[in-house]
């Protein structure tokens, strides 16, 4: 193997990375001409965030139980478990709820949406809005892109909510912590910091897999084959981006 | 409605030596050259694989030549910015050889899509313009279904009803007789023609069918690699002795267009399988 290929492949990844950023530079235009048509986004809201509804609410509960279980189990070696609301709900606002959000998102809304979006390039429909005057990146994308990236902070308090409530349930139902002090630690404890971390991260998971569904679909090649990888495309580096920037994140509200 | 003689003469659309090709691979036009008459149905032909449909593409913009050029209204297509090249597709209608329905729509949604996106026409309005080009392609009852329940004559007929929508001065028909039993492609050729003849909207069919398009165009041309190979009035093209076009308008199996694609010499390849 010459020693030129893997720096043509390296300067072919840079190249992917940069197509994505101008992607997202026109996709601002389109982006501010969608938000004078709410109705578009209030329908794209519901299908990102409502449809992915019993998911997140799911697998919220289960993540919260867990984190009872566990939380309970590493407390109680302390004498701490009065401590298990703080524990749980710092771990849900702060890290577990947008990320196990951004995932679920991704694997749920997001390779619809790129399906979606590669099937109407696929059957032609973009170019018939094209061939109609009519700008798909305004009509179809930046809707599509602005529903997921307002839904992801809604499913993610959500997220957070029900996970809350799974801790209480195992914690205060059946490990009998006191349930005055579940709830009167968490209270003092997680601070308005905590959850505009939470805030912040679900945004930008949000605009992460929002912005890589709208892309890998506009982008699939239109054909079975090429809408499946596109899919595929869109959940490992989703999933891969989601946890990279969450260090970042992490590290800088550290 | 009355019929209307389609006015006579001036050029809508005039493609001058254009020359296109993707890198890597042979050209798919190396000079090309053919107009289309105001108020006329114009018929472009060929075999699958000419580029019939890449050439509507140079045309409607999405793609520019290498030489030569489109000109649409007596634009330059090249040379139109993107406000100006979606202003001269407001004034052409397109139907695509599947009808490229927006699935998320019903059939009246579908119809109105290109109205509620350029216009600010009240409900009311609205809704009747919808209904009476439903009724124009017979599908006003249809007007609650889906997509997905249409067959695929109602589909086309749906997408011609929404290609018309706007009052266009141009309509692009990319094959549509594909796949349409004898009933459906008779109702489109009969809706050609009557939207022809009736609004005097020039036409530009592109298809193989041979007989369907012979039987409603003024003008046709014969595409085959990559080039014009025959124009004419239907007529002319029938009575045409070379043999690419008489082989094209009889159907013929083998000729100039060879049945097998260039492969190396089959009893020496099944042989050295053999061995």
């Amino acid at each position: 193997m010459s020693i030129a290929a893997p720096l043509v492949r390296a300067s072919d990844r840079v190249a992917r990375i940069g197509r994505v950023g101008v992607f997202q530079l026109r996709l601002l235009g389109p982006c501010g001409a969608a938000l004078a048509r709410p109705r578009l986004i209030v329908h794209q809201v519901y299908n990102a965030g409502a449809r992915s509804l019993v998911i997140i609410m799911l697998c919220g509960l289960f993540v919260g139980m867990v984190l009872g279980l566990q939380g309970y189990d590493l407390l109680q070696r302390f004498g701490s478990e009065s401590a298990l609301g703080i524990a749980a709900a710092l771990g849900l606002v702060r890290e577990l709820g947008p990320v196990i959000t951004a995932l679920l998102f991704a694997g749920r809304a997001g390779t619809a949406l790129t399906s979606e979006i590669g099937l109407m390039r696929a059957t032609d429909q973009l170019a018939a809005m094209e061939m109609m005057a009519v700008d798909p990146l305004r009509r179809v994308i930046a809707p599509r892109f602005l529903g997921g990236v307002i839904a992801m902070p809604l499913l993610t308090a959500i997220f957070d909510i029900i996970g809350i409530f799974g801790a209480h349930l195992v914690g205060v139902g059946l490990m009998r912590v006191e349930a005055g002090s579940f709830w009167s630690q968490m209270q003092s404890s997680v601070e308005s910091h905590d959850i505009n971390e939470g805030i912040v991260k679900s945004l930008v998971f949000g605009v992460a897999c929002s912005l890589m569904a709208v892309y890998q679909g506009y982008h699939a090649e239109p054909t079975a084959e090429g809408v499946g990888l596109a899919t595929t495309r869109t959940v490992v580096i989703s999933a891969v981006l989601t946890l990279l920037l969450d260090y970042m994140l992490t590290a800088a509200f550290l | 409605m009355a019929a209307v003689t389609p006015p006579a003469g001036g050029t809508l659309v005039e493609v001058r030596d254009v020359h296109y090709a993707v890198a890597g691979r042979p050209p798919v036009f190396s000079g090309v050259s053919l107009t289309a008459a105001r108020g006329r149905i114009t018929a472009i032909m060929g075999p699958s694989g000419t580029g019939k449909t890449t050439l509507l593409r140079l045309m409607m913009g999405a793609i520019r030549p290498q030489q030569g050029s489109v000109a649409m209204f007596g634009r330059d297509v090249a040379t139109l910015g993107h406000a100006e090249l979606y202003a001269m597709r407001r004034r052409v209608g397109m139907l695509f050889q599947n009808g490229a329905l927006l699935t998320d729509l019903d059939v009246f949604e579908n119809v109105a899509f290109p109205v509620r996106e350029h216009t600010r026409l009240p409900e009311p309005l609205l809704r009747r313009l919808v209904l009476m080009k439903l009724q124009a392609v017979g599908l006003r009852g249809a007007a609650e279904m889906r997509p997905a329940a249409l067959s695929g004559g109602m589909a086309r007929r749906v997408a011609l009803a929404r290609a018309i929508v706007m009052d266009p001065e141009l309509l692009i028909y990319d094959e549509p007789f594909v796949g349409l039993d004898p009933i459906s492609m008779g109702v489109i050729l009969r809706l050609i023609q009557a939207l022809n003849e009736t609004l005097g909207i020039t036409s530009i069919v592109v298809s193989h069918d041979v007989h369907e398009l012979t039987a409603i165009a003024h003008q046709s041309y014969l595409l085959s690699e990559g080039r014009v190979v025959a124009a004419g009035t239907p007529q002319q093209l029938a009575a045409e002795p070379t043999p690419v076009v008489r082989q094209f308008m009889s159907g013929a199996a083998d000729g100039p267009v060879p049945f097998h694609y260039p492969a190396p010499d089959y009893r020496a390849q099944l042989l050295a399988e053999e061995a």
